[in-house]
């Protein structure tokens, strides 16, 4: 599903950064994995480059197939839209839609008519369970609340992958829990998935761990599951 | 197409919507800026045609004599010499100015009373001859005007202003065939004049004047051959202000006045009037149009300036909806779209308000002035519109630019 060769990326500045130093990965459909890396590692420019938010200066990025590289803004946008589902940390839900509202509106860009949008955005939010929280504004919800509405709002599109940037980062270890559980249920559905963390608690949830450090992947660990527990290897996982 | 989509518009009224003060905010500008272009245009205009209104009926190339001391010593005559127009110049200007197509005299009687019945109130005497209608028609709302046979004859007649019709008859509808009294002599009233205290006026306020026929008035207050005043109409194609030199030179050499004594002659000339009115009037108009305009474009810089903030505080937005697949034309068009509404809807409310209280004002004036206009026409509302929809445009240009380089990665930096 997803094919990285040698991919370099620099950001240029006063001081030139180099960011990421040649990064070779396969991620196979269906596969579930979990990006792991101190700050500064690079794994979120390297999520940026996944996401095609964000361009690359070397090597050869293929999704599905296709090479993406040089693209449009406009194709760029279209990609986004249809192959790749975003959760965000933070989850970037607009403030003054209500989650309904947000989770139909990667299909608005789509073209797609207001009453079909929200028949399958309620759908959506029937399966992250938050069918009564349907007409509340974000503020009104819970942050496990929001992140399942970010959630709904990646799959409305019926993307190829789903991209979560440390999508546990801004809750606790409950609703964590619950998030990473509609994770892995999404993974078991089929659904191609790649997490960007710094948490071991998180990342062990995953199938396959790559661990970069310094822009280069340090190594990539199967998770037999001796470690996978909430707790981590390192204790708790908050 | 995507502009005609009804989403579209679902989607920039939701935005509107949900942020009221700001909305709220950067519509009052426009708002504003419309609402004070169309009130001034629409004031100017009214008060052009009001003002036209009361100069209706006077003769635009008219002028007048009247007679002041001296003020140089001339052919053995001193200085400060009291002198007076008479009759015989009427004869002597009509002969020898063939410019002239009117001249007629009248004669003034400052601070009478006229009683009737148990009333009184205080009026200004005027004898004229019939055809001093030429000069300013007295707009005869009741009976008839003054004829020469009312002169011949001698006729104790009057026509009567219409304040004084209000004063002395406060019951009476029409006045006419009623009689009043000034300095003890019994006029009956023929007639009752419209004019209203606007306009030119030459010898009082044609609404407390009572007119009276000049041979009338000659012999009542024993004016033997004075004259007052003297009133001229050119003909159309000479202006008055020319002609009344030649008047001048023949009146002042008739007389033994010194030809550059500046005094001893007073001139008053409708023709400089009216054109020093329309020059005024051409001045307020682009007063009107200076200020206008002006409010207008600084309510348009104020929703660039406010969309441009708006569009900074909505970059995490902005990103959001990039992330998840809208192009940089897709935001383009919601930032323009956005400001082009607002604009628009800001300026109809202007409009609108406008309109309404110009049409208050022209409620209100109507009565005293039935053709003042204060009301813009069609035509200039929906310029008005267009001129608006034109600066939404340029408003939301610079904030949607600014929108569109937003890369969908600045939503993920603000955590």
């Amino acid at each position: 599903m997803i094919q990285l060769t040698n991919i370099h990326k620099t950001y240029q500045g006063a001081q030139p950064l180099h960011v990421l130093k040649g990064i070779d990965l396969h991620i196979g459909k269906g596969e579930f994995v979990a990006i792991m890396g101190a700050s500064g590692s690079g794994k979120s420019t390297l999520l940026n480059i996944l996401g095609i938010l964000d361009d690359y200066d070397e090597g050869e990025y293929r999704l599905d197939g296709t090479l993406i590289r040089n693209l449009s803004e406009t194709k760029a946008a279209d990609y986004r839209n249809r192959m790749i589902g975003f959760i965000f940390q933070s989850f970037n839900l607009i403030s003054f839609k209500d989650a309904m509202e947000n989770v139909a509106l990667p299909l608005f860009y789509q073209g797609i008519n207001r009453r079909k949008r929200n028949q399958l955005a309620m759908e959506y939010l029937e399966k992250v369970g938050l069918t009564e929280w349907a007409h509340h504004m974000p503020n009104e919800l819970s942050g496990g609340q929001k992140q399942r509405v970010a959630i709904a709002r990646a799959l409305i599109t019926q993307p190829r992958i789903i991209l979560a940037d440390e999508p546990t980062g801004a809750l606790d270890s409950k609703t964590s829990l619950e998030v990473m559980q509609l994770l892995k249920k999404l993974h078991e559905q089929g659904m191609t998935i790649i997490v960007v963390t710094h948490e071991s608690g998180v990342a062990y949830q995953a199938e396959k761990i790559v661990h970069i450090k310094d822009g280069q992947i340090e190594n990539v660990e199967l998770n037999d599951g001796s470690k996978k527990s909430p707790f981590g290897v390192n204790g708790v996982m908050k | 197409m995507k502009l005609l989509d009804s989403d579209l518009w679902e989607e920039i009224f939701d935005s509107l919507r949900k942020n009221r003060t700001r909305t709220f905010l950067t519509a009052f500008g426009i708002f504003w800026g419309v609402f004070m272009l169309i009130l001034l245009m629409g004031g100017g205009k009214g008060l052009e045609t009001m003002l036209g209104e009361n100069f209706a009926g006077a003769a635009s190339n008219s002028g007048f004599m009247i007679s002041n001391t001296t003020s140089e010593p001339y052919k053995g005559f001193r200085s400060g010499r009291i002198w007076h127009l008479e009759l015989d110049d009427v004869a002597r200007i009509r002969n020898c100015v063939p410019e002239i197509s009117v001249v007629t005299p009248t004669i003034q009687k400052w601070g009478a009373r006229a009683l009737a019945n148990d009333k009184s109130c205080g009026v200004s005497l005027t004898g004229q001859y019939a055809d001093y209608s030429m000069v300013d028609n007295p707009k005869i709302k009741h009976g008839r005007a003054l004829t020469d046979a009312d002169g011949i004859q001698h006729r104790k007649v009057c026509v009567i202003g219409k304040r004084i019709a209000e004063e002395l008859f406060p019951n009476l509808e029409n006045p006419c065939g009623e009689f009043l009294r000034i300095d003890s002599i019994n006029y009956c009233i023929i007639g009752v004049s419209g004019k209203g205290s606007g306009g030119i006026n030459i010898g009082g306020n044609p609404q407390t004047t009572v007119y009276l026929p000049y041979e009338t008035m000659r012999q009542m207050y024993n004016r033997g051959n004075e004259v007052d005043i003297l009133a001229l109409v050119a003909k159309d194609e000479y202006p008055m202000s020319e002609v009344q030199y030649k008047v001048e030179a023949l009146l002042k050499r008739v007389h033994m006045i010194h030809p550059k004594d500046t005094q001893a002659l007073i001139k008053v000339n409708t023709e400089a009037i009216f054109s020093m009115i329309d020059s005024l009037f051409t001045g307020v108009s682009i007063l009107v149009w200076m200020i206008g305009l002006g409010t207008l474009l600084a309510g348009a810089i104020g929703v660039s300036n406010i969309m441009v903030v708006t569009v900074k505080e909505r970059t995490t937005e902005i990103g959001i909806r990039r992330a998840i697949g809208a192009t940089p034309r897709d935001i383009l068009t919601m930032v323009m779209s956005e400001s082009i509404v607002l604009t628009l809807i800001a300026g109809m409310s202007g409009i609108s308000l406008a309109v309404f209280i110009l049409q208050m004002v022209e409620n209100a004036t109507h009565a005293e002035f039935p053709t003042a206009q204060y009301q813009i026409s069609f035509g200039v509302a929906i310029g008005a519109s267009l001129l608006l929809t034109v600066l939404g445009v340029l408003a939301g240009l610079a904030p949607a630019i600014r929108a569109m380089k937003i890369k969908p990665v600045d939503a993920m930096r603000e955590e």
